[in-house]
């Protein structure tokens, strides 16, 4: 494991696969580990765009420096903001097929994001969302998952949409559903509204089991539980 | 003077309802700005109007059940403030999706074009 926790080996795409995938990842103030992730994460999926969002540490150069192709916000929007200004970005490729959102801080796995991409080309299916509790892998602590619990209860009532996992960022799409799903909430929220979309564009989902995983470095930079007030808030004054 | 209460009852919870309501529905365009700036413009009327007749206010007050016109004001002047708030708000959040376009359309505008990459081992 390094610090990034990635492991060692990168799993292997089939040509068609690796030409016609995007990673969309939403990049803010992650120098020391943007670099490595990207490394990492190019070795199976050549395409990826991170989307800085006015960070002041300079991860914009690393993440370049790790051969992903770079988008700049003038000023902080979110990380929502950021999503939808990658898939717009990637979209303009002709021969992108497959969008994947992909975090910066090293939590995700790319052998998930590569079977989601599976999935997608053999599979009727539109999105694949990762879910961290189809399996006993990830441990995200207890308050974390009980407010994870009520965000998934919250999400069957307001949009009719079953899911184990809210507000996962690891998800596949195709060219197709990434082109019709409009994110307008630029922060935290966006991931709740992308739920709602699958229900209102009906749009085929399915879940996959993934490992988010949680080093000191995430643990350190991740989203408090205060902001969970916010989405909620955001969520409700539109 | 039960009757009264209720008049003062009625008029402050149209007066919290219809901003509610202004909140709820779609805005279209001009229509949020000219109901921002109308309610100003009453509230400074009314200002002026309460100054230059001080007896006004306690007289309209005791009319809809108030016992002083201090009071009837501070009412008044909660119901702008909130009405003022919610609208300012809603403006607010239009303002902010104006800025995510615009910072969007620069960032993708500046950003070189998406030529696929060839794989990372294929550059070593
Ligand atoms: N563009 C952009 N990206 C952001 C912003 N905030 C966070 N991110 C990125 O979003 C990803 C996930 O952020 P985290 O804060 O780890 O959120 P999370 O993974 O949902 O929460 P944890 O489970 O606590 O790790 C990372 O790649 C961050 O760099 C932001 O304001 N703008
Ligand atoms: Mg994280």
């Amino acid at each position: 494991m390094t610090a990034a926790g990635t492991s060692e080996s990168a799993p292997v795409a089939t040509p068609e696969i690796a030409r016609g995938t995007w990673l969309v990842v939403p990049l803010y103030n992650e120098a020391p580990v943007i670099r490595e992730v990207v490394e990492h994460t190019r070795r199976t999926f050549p395409n990826v765009v991170c989307v800085d969002d006015g960070s002041s540490d300079g991860s914009a150069e690393e993440a370049r420096a790790g051969g992903a192709h770079v988008v700049q916000h003038a000023v902080n929007l979110g990380q929502g903001a950021a999503l939808q200004t990658g898939i717009r970005y990637a979209l303009q490729d002709p021969g992108a097929r497959w969008i994947v959102t992909f975090d910066a801080d090293g939590q995700h796995r790319t052998e998930d994001a590569l079977r989601m991409v599976e999935r997608l080309q053999a599979e009727p299916l539109d999105i694949v969302i990762g879910s961290r509790f189809l399996d006993g892998r990830t441990k995200p602590g207890l308050l974390k998952r009980l407010v994870l619990r009520a965000a998934v209860i919250f999400q069957r009532v307001t949009s009719g949409v079953r899911l184990t996992d809210a507000h996962n960022g690891l998800r596949a799409m195709t060219r197709e559903a990434a082109g019709r799903i409009r994110i307008t909430q630029n922060r935290m929220a966006h991931a709740s509204e992308i739920v709602d979309q699958l229900g209102e564009l009906e749009l085929r989902y399915a879940e996959e089991p993934v490992h988010v995983i949680y080093t000191d470095y995430s643990r350190s930079k991740g989203q408090s539980l205060w902001n969970s007030v916010n989405i909620l808030s955001e969520l409700i004054f539109k | 003077m039960d009757t009264g209460k209720i008049v003062i009852q009625i008029i402050l919870i149209i007066g919290l309802a219809v901003p509610a309501i202004i909140l709820l529905l779609p805005t279209r365009g001009a229509r949020g700005l000219a109901l921002r700036r109308l309610t100003m413009l009453a509230a400074l009327i009314v200002g002026i109007i309460a100054v230059i007749f001080p007896s006004l206010a306690n007289a309209v007050a005791n009319a809809v059940g108030v016992g002083r016109g201090a009071d009837l004001l501070l009412y008044g002047l909660i119901i702008v403030f909130i009405g003022y708030g919610l609208s300012t708000s809603a403006h607010l959040r239009k303002v902010d999706r104006q800025i995510s376009e615009l910072t969007r359309e620069l960032a993708i505008a500046e950003a070189k074009p998406p030529a696929p990459s060839s794989t990372a081992a294929e550059e070593h």
